[in-house]
């Protein structure tokens, strides 16, 4: 076993090397052992949650919006299951295919087809992308039971934001809609991941915007494996959220319901409140549209139609149409005239015209009423009387006490979109529009013409504040949030003399109590349900001598745009008063014809619904009027 | 008592071979390419397929190659070396003419059935040529720099060939093997340290030439944050996986980070990462040290030998080996860079199985006929 000499020098010389390879190779291995140590015993805290990191992703879960209900918990917004059919795209071969299939169940049109596609074309391929939503239980069962038949289709249940009685409450509750941009600008970042989640929706008007925080609830969220690629593979842990909270409103669903009856088919608002607290019982604003549909983006020929009408369905008119009062305005003057001292039994001839100057103010009456005093004037709604009335009191009084009545202001309504309408005066119109007051203006003013503008809810707020004993209250829509009775502001008084709220609160029971009243034809004659009203015709369109003159067109032969506008005011019971309203019908004609019977129907109803303590018998026309003559 | 054939260099009856065969060493790699399959199995979410069963069946085959290479005679090896390797080099050259792009890179000859990666028969027919080459030489003739000119051609224009592929991994691990060899055969340590400062001057030449992705990986490894999701993401995640998976790992096909495809390449480069991640450290220093048995078992072959083609073909396949095991696992653990170096014996990969299982059966005929004397001279071949 010996090895050959001329082989030995190489021999001892490899097996030196082969030694000190060896030694190279444990201590590589000692170090790859080392650095296994460093990364799995010293570091590994660390990289177990990057790993953790990797792995868990948390989902933000919306959270179920809150309810609206009216004042006695009647349902009037809620969620509803929103029957969907998703695609995802890698479980189908062909895309178009499973379209074509699903179609002969639901119409898709191109043009939703196309969108569809780029949906799909956007997400990953085991995202699932909505192809149509809102399906019919019909329908939803039919791609249940042919789910084989359609690769890709994965029918699903989601909520979306249902308002049952959809026109009637369109305009108060208003509706929700997708996240805009300038929602999110708007939005507080922590705010930006619930927004962004799909189908997501926020209020976009009414109700729905003003408390969407309240309503929106807190996101819950879910804890899920994913993989490199994003893919959910099991749930890890869930916390639900909490739902928003429910709002109940002071409005009366079926006082609402029946006021909607009431003005639908005319371009009219109507507002019942009650003249001690400033709930509103009813608001409704004719036409309206659909506010189910804003949730699913209004098909677009119908939201044409909706901007292009002239009746304005988008407009809230009971808070945002501005209208001259009218004749309801001689309430405000004869209480201005009153604690101007002007005694209520003062008589002022009426010839049927006025004239200031050289021009002549007409009483609507063409052969004029006689001497009038307070009461019949507003009885009666002599303009003559008024005329004259302002005239000596002058433009400044009757602001004062306009303002005192609630007119020319806003009342941080819940609902956005309240419009303070005007009260002029001389410095408004100087500063307005840089001209001087003239007297005319204060004599129009008289009759509530001229700047003089107001909504619908202005007028119930004067009505009430006249009927309540001159207590400034102030309307408001919510009563409860999340089971806690939201605070109610209390209301001022106003200082207005009780002779002067008298002679008004008589005024208005002589209109619709004693024969020959405006709306005499138009009370209500159960005993003790008694209404006090004020009729108003506002005209929109100058009247020129040569019309004078050959007699006045008649509204019927007017083209709609030009007719009078018609108003009704009035509070009843008459002897116990608790409610207030107002209605306005643009271009209705005159306010006896057009707008009284309405408001009487309606506030019948509100008194059929809300009978209060039990009166004595006490005849019409009592009441608390003093000013009865 | 002793068979004298051992010593004159006769030939050995078949069932002496077997005999001689060592099948302790066959089980140990069959252990460590078991290790393999269940990785394998688990990348594949608990499935046989599509990778762990074709690993078995490449294996077993592999298992064959080795068992045939070494019964075969070491002095027909010695004969073949030069014909082998002037085959690789023909096969080298034609992948450059006619090979087709996987990966990225030019590395694949297509030969009708098969697809082979002539790269990796490279790695074992240089051996074979500079062992022969060097089994010729005495001492003082290594260090003569006549000498020197057929074997760094033999290594250069593989080299060279691979690099315009372009395979860096490979082209590193062929001057790597080449070195071991020069070294092994009694070089003089002052080549080695003048090659060094060569080497070191050749950098910033070598910087300039190289392709944007080998540049990328490079930076990516000297700072893996620099881009976490771009080229550091694999490094990142391979230290992730390995981190998270603690002293005694999250369980067999529980690593989050292979599971849920955080983990690239987890079947093939990345296997060890992902064995570290649900096996642990635990796991991970097993496999480690059945490799650095396999690596002493080798090492002692080389030293039993009494020739020297025989010691240095051992040698060869052994530093190879160390190198390949070294630099997957090191790159994985961000030690060192990028390169596509596969772990022996566990990632999935068919040549290379191949390649390996074939240079363990050159080892093997080394220890057979390890009592077998060769004379140095050109007569020694028939």
């Amino acid at each position: 076993m010996q090895i050959s000499g001329r082989d030995s020098n190489r021999y001892q010389t490899f097996t030196r090397r082969a030694a000190l390879l060896a030694g190279v190779q444990g201590a590589a291995f000692l170090a790859l052992a080392g650095r296994m140590y460093y990364l799995q015993v010293l570091k590994t805290d660390q990289y177990r949650m990057l790993a953790e990191e990797n792995r868990i992703s948390m989902r933000l879960l919306a959270p179920l919006r809150g309810n609206i209900v009216d004042r006695f918990g009647r349902v009037l917004a809620s969620n509803r299951q929103n029957y969907r059919a998703m695609l995802v795209s890698e479980q189908t071969t062909d895309v178009e295919a499973t379209l074509t299939r699903l179609s002969r169940i639901v119409e898709i049109d191109d043009f939703r087809k196309r969108r569809i596609l780029r949906d799909i074309a956007r997400s990953p391929r085991f995202i699932p992308v909505t192809v149509v939503e809102g399906l019919t239980w019909e329908q939803f069962a039919q791609i249940n039971i042919n789910e084989p038949d359609l690769a890709g289709i994965l029918p699903d249940v989601g909520e979306t934001r249902d308002y049952p009685y959809g026109e009637e409450f369109a305009h108060i509750l208003g509706y929700v809609a997708a996240v805009s941009d300038a929602d999110l600008e708007q939005a507080q970042r922590e705010d930006h991941r619930l927004l962004k989640l799909p189908g997501f929706r926020v209020g976009r008007e009414g109700i729905e915007r003003t408390y969407d925080r309240q309503l929106r609830g807190t996101p819950g969220s879910s804890h899920v494996e994913v993989n490199a690629y994003g893919r959910v593979i099991r749930e890890l842990s869930k916390d639900p959220g909490k739902p928003g909270q429910e709002l109940v409103l002071t409005l009366d669903l079926d006082v609402q319901r029946f006021a909607w009856e009431r003005v639908k088919g005319e371009s009219a608002s109507a507002v019942v409140m009650d003249i001690h607290t400033g709930d509103i019982i009813s608001i409704v604003s004719a036409p309206a549209y659909n506010p189910n549909l804003f949730n699913m983006g209004y098909p677009t020929a119908e939201y044409r139609k909706l901007l292009e009408s002239p009746y304005l369905p988008l407009l809230n008119k009971s808070l945002a149409g501005m209208y001259p009062p009218g004749s309801t305005f001689k309430m405000v003057v004869a209480m201005a005239a009153a604690e101007a001292g002007i005694s209520p039994s003062q008589r002022v001839h009426c010839p049927g015209h006025y004239s200031l100057g050289s021009h002549d103010f007409h009483c609507w009456k063409r052969g004029g009423h006689g001497a009038m005093n307070m009461h019949d004037a507003i009885k009666y709604s002599c303009d003559v009387y008024f005329y004259d009335v302002a005239r000596r009191i002058g433009i400044n009084a009757i602001a004062d006490m306009a303002r005192k009545c609630g007119l020319g202001q806003t009342y941080d309504f819940e609902v956005p979109g309240e419009k303070a309408g005007l009260v002029p005066t001389p410095e408004w119109k100087r500063a307005a529009r840089g001209e001087v007051w003239h007297q005319g203006e204060t004599v129009i003013a008289g009759i509530g013409q001229g700047y003089l503008l107001t909504t619908p809810l202005q007028l119930a707020v004067m009505t009430a504040r006249i009927a309540n004993g001159g207590y400034g209250v102030v309307p408001h829509l919510t009563r409860a949030l999340g089971g806690e009775l939201l605070p109610t502001r209390k209301a001022e008084y106003l200082g207005i003399s009780e002779q002067a709220l008298a002679i008004a609160q008589g005024g208005m029971n002589g209109v619709s109590n004693e024969p020959g009243g405006t709306a005499f034809r138009h009370r209500i004659s159960e005993p003790g349900m008694e209404l006090a009203g004020k009729t108003g015709t506002a005209q929109v369109r100058r009247i020129t001598r040569a019309e004078r003159a050959t007699g006045v067109i008649r509204n019927e032969d007017l083209e709609w745009r030009q007719r009078d506008h018609a108003l009704f005011v009035c509070y009843a019971p008459v002897h116990e008063p608790r409610f207030a309203m107002s209605v306005v019908v643009e271009h209705g004609g005159s306010g006896s014809a057009a707008a009284a019977p309405i408001a009487r129907d309606i506030m019948r109803e509100v008194l059929l619904r809300n009978p209060g303590p039990p009166q004595a018998n006490m005849p019409p026309g009592r009441g608390n009027s003093s000013g009865a003559g | 008592m002793l068979d004298l054939r051992r010593f004159t260099g006769h030939d050995m009856r078949l069932s002496e071979k077997l005999g001689e065969f060592n099948w302790g060493f066959l089980l140990l790699l069959t252990l460590i390419a078991s290790m393999g399959f269940a990785m394998l199995y688990s990348v594949a979410e608990g499935n046989f397929s599509p990778w762990a069963l074709r690993q078995v069946a490449r294996f077993a085959a592999g298992v064959c190659i080795m068992i045939i290479v070494a019964m075969v005679d070491l002095r027909f090896w010695m004969r073949a070396a030069y014909p082998l390797y002037a085959v690789a080099l023909a096969m080298l050259i034609a992948v450059e003419i006619v090979g087709f792009v996987g990966m990225g890179a030019q590395r694949w000859l297509n030969l009708g059935v098969i697809s082979i990666q002539p790269s990796e028969v490279m790695k074992v027919t240089l051996i074979l040529a500079l062992a022969r080459y060097f089994h010729g030489l005495t001492l003082d003739e290594v260090s003569r720099l006549r000498n020197l000119v057929i074997p760094l051609g033999m290594i250069g224009l593989p080299v060279g060939l691979v690099v315009l592929q372009p395979d860096l991994g490979t082209a590193v691990l062929l001057i790597a093997s080449g070195a071991i060899l020069l070294f092994a055969a009694g070089l003089r340590w002052r080549f080695f340290i003048f090659a060094g400062i060569a080497v070191l001057a050749a950098i910033p030449v070598l910087w300039s030439r190289l392709h944007d992705y080998q540049r990328n990986r490079v930076l990516t490894f000297l700072e893996p944050e620099r881009d976490p999701l771009g080229t550091g993401y694999h490094i990142l995640q391979s230290k992730i996986a390995l981190g998270s998976g603690g002293v005694l790992g999250k369980g067999f096909m529980e690593g989050t980070q292979s599971q849920l495809n955080f983990l690239p390449e987890k079947h093939t480069d990345f296997i060890f990462t992902m064995l570290g991640e649900e096996l642990g450290l635990v796991g991970g220093v097993v496999l480690l040290a059945l490799y650095f048995i396999v690596l002493m078992f080798s090492l002692n072959v080389a030293l039993q030998c009494r020739n020297q083609f025989g010691r240095l073909l051992a040698m060869g396949v052994s530093m190879t080996f160390f190198f390949y095991v070294f630099i997957n696992t090191a790159m994985v653990m961000g030690l060192l860079p990028v390169v596509g170096v596969p772990l022996p014996l566990v990632s999935y990969g068919g040549t290379s199985m191949l390649s390996l299982m074939f240079a363990f059966g050159l080892l093997m005929s080394v220890h057979i006929h390890r009592n077998l004397e060769i004379s140095r001279g050109p007569s020694a071949f028939w």
